[in-house]
């Protein structure tokens, strides 16, 4: 699935990828109300509802990258609100050593961050987006969707 | 349990040189539980391969496999395809399981993913500490279960040296000081009222058990299947 | 032909005379330079009765102590051999006692030894084959059932050394200090050397426990001293020398020591001669401590304070026993 979203947009010269794996008490809802509130932010966002960012894996993070993401966000409750009271502790963790592992090959640890909203902050998700979006930018395409392309 | 962690991701780099063709072998047990070699880490350090050979200009086929027990014979037989069609395997076992790839598929070149450290247990989860030696004569109903051996950074019978202070052993192991393994059997032993155990001076070890004595063999004749018999 | 022909050292000598003992350290170079050993040795002749040659100590490489004792020896001085269980096997030890022993060392102190990743070669497999307390009982049976620690006989000369171990009264676990002592006497030890003794209550304390398992008749026990250099040195072993007890009054006494001194050459004088104050009471204070036989003077690279402290403490002359046999002569 996630394989099938990079590759639309792997050949628009402008486009910047980024998978937005969001929690369903938070997150989502926070992206919904920033729907309703017709705020406006990048378009380079594509989300993965899981039910609590605890249930992120490494592995997923990794297959991001590994089929062309530019940045993945993860974006969680607030720290202490978990719904599932410490999943997005776990996933905060996990976040932190999946900077290392991106140094290890040589990607830029900025490309993997994570963000903690409540679901009434659909601001907080627009400001989210945008940053990861300015980030990623900033960093530019991922080497490995550069490598890609070049082929 | 046999306690490893993952060597450093250059260094697994270089030990696979120019091969094209990888297979990430993981191991189920040990491995597993102390987060160095199971299924997930086999499919993490899959990932990273072949992003990092990616990125380097020199893009290789890396594929992931796990068995229940990489040393034993007949789980490694489940596998043999892959290992065929790999140029190199990087063992994720620890240092008996990358030995037995390597002894039972001779003609594959056998690269070893993990460095194993110790046996030893989870003190809690995330930190795992050395228990076992190995010594192959256990000691421990005389040292009320706490093994000087593996725990005595000088191995002694009749400790503790002149360096115990505060419950810690003189040395810094890492960033930490070990406990003094006498002051836990002196401890222990007071608390049971059986501290007459190490009045008496323990005499030297024979360490012909251990690994000083050569690389060690158990046989079981019990258990030999017939026509393996040795023969009297 | 061992060239003591078997009589006792002159350590054994003293101590068995019921006189107060006086042993200090001599540490060997850092090469193999014969000269270094035998200057140090021409400054400690004559004040003490014995002198520990240390072994690798600190896990440091320096010439080993039975080459450095010979050569102590040569210059009139009588030896103790150090041997720490860190770096040889059984053995390498015995084979090394027997040469020992035919080139005329008669005394010898067992240790653990410090662990090698305090030294310069860290990266050092250790032995640790036997334990100082094995090690004890090993030596005492060299000499005394004239059989190697395997149990074959010895055929011919049998090394007799008068054997010592060490005690720090201060590591931990404190309650358990007395009772390995004791298991040291009991294995054999015919003199015990103890770690530096800055905190006098505690060691009296410790003495105390000693005295009443009865330790102090079966061993002699040496009570470590040793002057302070400076303030530094003395808050250096309070951190990070292992069972070290350095109370703050000595630390203060040393730093008041040096205060309101504007010449640092001065001052280093000033805090020396505290130093040596210090070590000079704690000597007349051990003396009455029942259960102490003697003294062990530690002035690590700085043997000089060793005729200062010997005189200062009434502790000279030593007595003279005059031996059957002289030592080798030094050679051109």
């Amino acid at each position: 699935m996630i394989a099938a979203e990079m590759t639309t947009d792997a050949d628009e010269a402008d486009a910047i990828n980024i998978v937005a794996f969001c929690c369903h008490y938070c997150a989502y809802a926070a992206a919904d109300m920033a729907g309703s509130l017709r705020l406006q932010y990048p378009p380079s966002v594509k989300v993965v509802k899981l039910p609590c960012t605890g249930k992120l894996d490494l592995q997923l993070i990794l297959d991001a990258f590994e089929h062309g993401a530019d940045g993945v966000m993860v974006a969680g409750c607030m720290e202490g609100d978990c719904h599932y009271q410490q999943g997005n502790l776990n996933a905060k963790r996990r976040v932190n050593f999946s900077q290392e592992l991106l140094r290890s090959i040589g990607l830029e640890a900025e490309r993997v961050r994570m963000f903690n909203m409540s679901s009434a902050m659909g601001n907080r998700w627009a400001a989210a987006v945008s940053e990861m979006d300015q980030t990623v930018r900033k960093l530019g395409p991922s080497p490995l969707r550069r490598r890609k392309s070049a082929e | 349990m046999i306690v490893a962690e993952q060597k450093p991701l250059d260094e697994i780099k270089n030990l696979l040189g120019d091969s094209q063709r990888v297979l990430v072998a993981g191991c189920g047990t040990c491995v597993t539980v102390c987060f160095a070699g199971g299924a997930k880490e086999a499919g993490i350090l899959g990932s990273l391969l072949r992003m990092a050979a990616q990125l380097d200009g020199h893009p290789k086929a890396v594929t992931e496999v796990t068995v229940q027990r990489q040393c034993e014979w007949e789980y490694l037989d489940a596998i043999r395809d892959q290992v065929e069609s790999a140029d190199v395997v990087v063992s994720l076992g620890c240092g008996v399981g990358a030995q037995a790839l390597a002894e039972h598929f001779p003609e594959k070149v056998v690269v070893p993913g993990l460095n194993t450290k110790f046996m030893g247990l989870p003190a809690e989860h995330g930190e795992w500490v050395e228990r076992c030696a190995a010594c192959g004569n256990c000691l421990l109903g005389l040292t009320g279960g706490i093994c000087p051996i593996a725990r005595c950074s000088k191995q002694l019978l009749n400790g503790p040296c002149g360096g115990s202070s505060h419950g810690k052993c003189e040395i810094t192991c890492g960033d930490s000081q070990p406990d003094c393994a006498w002051q836990l059997i002196y401890d222990k032993l007071k608390a049971q009222g059986r501290l007459h155990l190490i009045m008496e001076i323990t005499p030297p070890k024979d360490w012909r058990t251990s690994r000083d004595g050569g690389p060690r063999k158990i046989v079981r004749k019990d258990l030999k299947l017939p026509g393996t018999e040795i023969k009297e | 032909m061992s060239d003591t022909n078997g009589s006792p050292s002159n350590l054994e000598m003293v101590l068995k005379s019921g006189q107060f003992a006086v042993t200090a350290e001599l540490g060997p170079p850092k090469n193999a330079d014969a000269k270094a050993v035998r200057h140090k040795a021409g400054l400690l002749r004559g004040y003490v009765d014995a002198v520990n040659i240390t072994d690798n100590q600190t896990a440091v490489v320096r010439m080993s102590s039975i080459a450095a004792g010979v050569l102590a020896w040569q210059e009139g001085l009588e030896p103790v051999i150090q041997m720490t269980c860190r770096d040889r096997n059984r053995l390498a030890m015995q084979s090394d006692l027997l040469g020992a022993y035919a080139l005329g060392m008669q005394n010898i102190l067992c240790l653990s030894g410090d662990h090698q990743t305090f030294g310069n070669h860290p990266q050092a497999k250790n032995v640790h084959d036997i334990d100082s307390l094995q090690l004890v009982q090993m030596v005492v049976g060299l000499r005394d059932r004239g059989r190697f620690q395997c149990g074959e006989e010895i055929k011919g000369t049998n090394p007799c050394f008068f054997v010592g171990a060490a005690e720090n009264p201060f590591a931990d676990p404190f309650d358990w200090r007395p009772y390995r002592l004791a298991k040291k006497a009991k294995a054999g030890a015919d003199f015990i050397q103890t770690q530096m003794i800055f905190n006098v209550p505690r060691f009296r304390e410790f003495m105390q426990r000693v005295v009443e398992l009865g330790v102090h008749q079966q061993t002699r026990i040496l009570a470590g001293v040793g002057p302070l250099k400076s303030a530094a040195a003395a808050r250096y072993m309070r951190d990070h020398v292992p069972g070290m007890d350095m109370p703050d009054a000595i630390i203060e006494r040393m730093e008041a020591a040096g205060q309101g001194i504007e010449d640092k050459n001065l001052r280093a004088a000033a805090c020396k001669e505290e130093g040596i104050k210090i070590c000079v009471e704690t000597i007349e204070q051990m003396r009455d401590i029942e259960g102490v036989a003697g003294l062990h003077l530690m002035a690590m690279e700085w043997e000089e304070a060793v005729p200062i402290i010997a005189s200062r403490a009434g502790l000279l002359p030593r007595p003279n026993f005059s031996q059957e046999s002289a030592p080798c002569p030094a050679p051109n």
